[in-house]
């Protein structure tokens, strides 16, 4: 293994970490709007993209960078339960499919740029749509953070900080990306992310390719690797006396397999983040043609996380399992080669860090912020508010990532795909019926945040008493599952059983201001905007 | 409000459209069905290569269900203009 700073490759990171930097900040005059001070024009885009920006905008903001250091790092430290984010993310697309551009649709009808504004308006309920905000925020923060430890692990490899004694030198790379990170989102809104997602991909997918090819040839093949993988994971765990992986998830694993391929697949639409790219495209036309695109991503996931089993052919022994993949681009590559690779990483942790924090903050200012302190807030106080927010959000995720273990942050994360989770009934039953009740929702997501919470709260590894991971045996039922699809399950039934209760109570209902055609409602149809009136006014595409 | 006469809601073209979009749930979600290591495929084994042929899979599936729906729903609004 190197040590020392590796002058090349962060010569190579710096160079395309300052591009992005300079095309961040030019992105406020790409397909510049009249009016940019709202809320919509900087939050969603203008709501203007059209195919290939959403694709790219979609696609930058659920593949993380996270993602690409954290799935090839599940595979090598585990082995085949990593490989759950394949089957993950096939199941996304077909439920993008069904589900969002009926969101979509009744968005643009209602100008709508949260999915708590759809709840309000549909169940009439405030404080259904302060949880689903609540939910959201929570689940997000901790999203950003592991983008910032993300970096950290690359600027580890290359040498740079990690080990110094001193918090300040030690800190201060990521205290850049993150001050650059911050002032062109706050400048350009979601249009800087989109334009530097072009970059990231780019990257990305030229790393992956040579990855995908170079390294095989050098480890002698798929055989030899697979068959490295294979005796490393036959060894038995000191702790429990079992193989610590396999190659094939044995009979115990699969319904955990299962459940967390749902559970998951279920949850990443549910975040605000990958909401906000689908409501900045042009028509529910592109979010459809998007998912026949989008699955080449997943293909690229395939790829990249059988690199978790190329790192352990290749010898590379890290105790940090997250430093895998950074380790084997560093020992396999050129030094020049290994900078791009890092700066794809880092790029990648930069677009959904800034749409992420986008996000959040247009959810705390329409329905925290607009709801309860100050209702007659003006579009531009709008935006005004929420750049300040994105800003806040994200020097929290800093605050983070500098303060607290990583592992926390790791934690934390779980937990918010198990809490995100349980908006679901709220937002996908109300784009299809309006028979829910308002408190019976209310009720079930309290239940399910609530088991989901504790439940992973008792989960211990043999590293860690809490929080060790996010699968557990199911009640009544004795299988292990992911316990964010068990707490959706119980919430949902808390929610049907209530909801006849409060019927046959005849419990006050409340107004819904949306009528069953405006979900099926597309650009061009009547009353359907584009951008919405008045922030927006004269900005056509 | 429009007064024509709605077609039917489920169409053999809709059956075909909710087809694809289930069976890559049914596939996925049949654990048991590929967690294994034989065939291996270019010394990939076949719990890897069979997931990643999923991905095709199911995207040429999407891709026949967003086809099929917008040959509906032109239908659907030539229909609705007569």
């Amino acid at each position: 293994m190197k040590t020392g700073v590796n002058g090349v490759a962060l010569g190579v990171f710096i160079f395309f970490f300052l591009a992005v930097t300079v095309i961040g900040f030019m992105a406020s005059r790409w397909r510049k709007a009249e009016n940019e001070e709202s809320l919509d024009e900087w939050g969603l885009g203008g709501r203007s993209f059209g195919t290939w920006v959403t694709w790219f905008l979609l696609g930058g903001d659920l593949y993380t960078a996270y993602t690409f250091v954290a799935v090839p790092a599940l595979i090598y430290a585990a082995g085949a339960a990593g490989f759950f984010a394949v089957p993950y993310t096939i199941l996304v697309y077909p439920l993008i499919f069904t589900f969002l551009p009926r969101l979509w649709s009744v968005s643009h009808k209602h100008g709508y740029v949260t999915t708590s504004d759809f709840v309000r308006g549909r169940f009439g309920s405030k404080g259904l749509s302060l949880a689903v905000a609540v939910t959201g925020i929570l689940a997000t923060m901790p999203y950003i953070a592991l983008q910032l430890v993300g970096i950290q692990a690359v600027l580890d490899v290359m040498g740079v900080g990690g080990e110094s004694s001193n918090w300040f030198v030690k800190d201060l790379p990521l205290l850049i990306a993150f001050a650059v990170l911050a002032a062109y989102t706050y400048s350009s809104g979601l249009r800087a992310p989109a334009l530097i997602a072009f970059v990231k991909d780019g990257l990305i997918y030229l790393v992956i390719i040579v990855a995908i090819i170079y390294i095989p040839i050098k480890l002698g093949g798929f055989d030899d690797i697979f068959a490295a993988a294979g005796e490393k994971f036959a060894k038995l765990n000191p702790a429990t006396g079992k193989p610590i992986g396999a190659l094939a998830p044995g009979e115990a694993g699969q319904w955990g397999y299962a459940t967390l391929a749902l559970g998951s697949a279920l949850a990443l639409f549910m975040y605000p983040h990958s909401i906000t790219a689908t409501l900045s495209s042009r028509s529910r036309n592109v979010i459809r043609r998007n998912t026949t695109i989008l699955p080449l991503y997943s293909l690229m996931l395939g790829l990249l996380a059988l690199l978790g089993f190329m790192a352990i052919a290749a010898g590379v022994s890290v105790k940090n399992p997250q430093l895998a993949i950074p380790q084997l681009f560093e020992n396999m590559f050129p030094d020049w080669f290994a900078g791009v690779a890092f700066a794809a990483i880092g790029i990648g942790a930069l677009v959904p860090a800034a749409i992420m924090s986008i996000a959040a903050a247009n959810l705390f200012t329409r329905n925290i912020y607009r709801d309860f302190i100050r209702p007659d807030a003006t579009p531009a106080h709008e935006a005004k508010v929420s750049k300040l927010v994105s800003l806040l959000v994200k020097v929290g995720a800093l605050a983070f990532v500098l303060t607290m273990d990583k592992t926390v942050a790791i934690n934390f994360q779980l937990l918010g795909g198990i809490w995100i989770l349980q908006t679901m009934p709220a937002l996908v039953g109300g784009l299809f019926t309006r028979w829910f009740h308002r408190w019976a929702l209310l009720a079930g997501w309290a239940a399910g945040m609530l088991y989901g919470t504790f439940a992973a709260f008792g989960v211990a590894s043999p590293t860690q008493k809490h929080f060790g991971g996010s699968s557990k045996e199911i009640p009544g039922f004795g299988e292990i599952g992911y316990i964010g699809l068990t707490a959706f399950v119980l919430n949902a039934v808390v929610v049907v059983v209530l909801t006849f209760v409060l019927k046959a109570l005849k419990a006050p209902e409340g107004v819904d201001e949306t009528s069953p055609a405006d979900y099926t409602a597309d650009a061009g149809d009547k009353g359907v905007q584009i951008d919405l009136p008045p922030a927006t006014a004269g900005a056509t595409h | 409000m429009p007064e024509e006469k709605p077609p039917p809601v489920v169409t053999p073209a809709r059956v075909i459209i909710a087809i694809c979009l289930i069976a890559p749930f049914v596939a996925m979600l049949w654990v048991s069905s590929y967690a294994k290591v034989d065939p291996a495929f270019i010394g990939i084994p076949f719990f890897y290569w069979y997931q990643m042929l999923w991905v095709l899979i199911s995207t040429a599936l999407t891709m026949i269900a967003y086809k099929l729906w917008q040959r509906d729903q032109r239908a659907r609004k030539e229909g609705a203009s007569s």
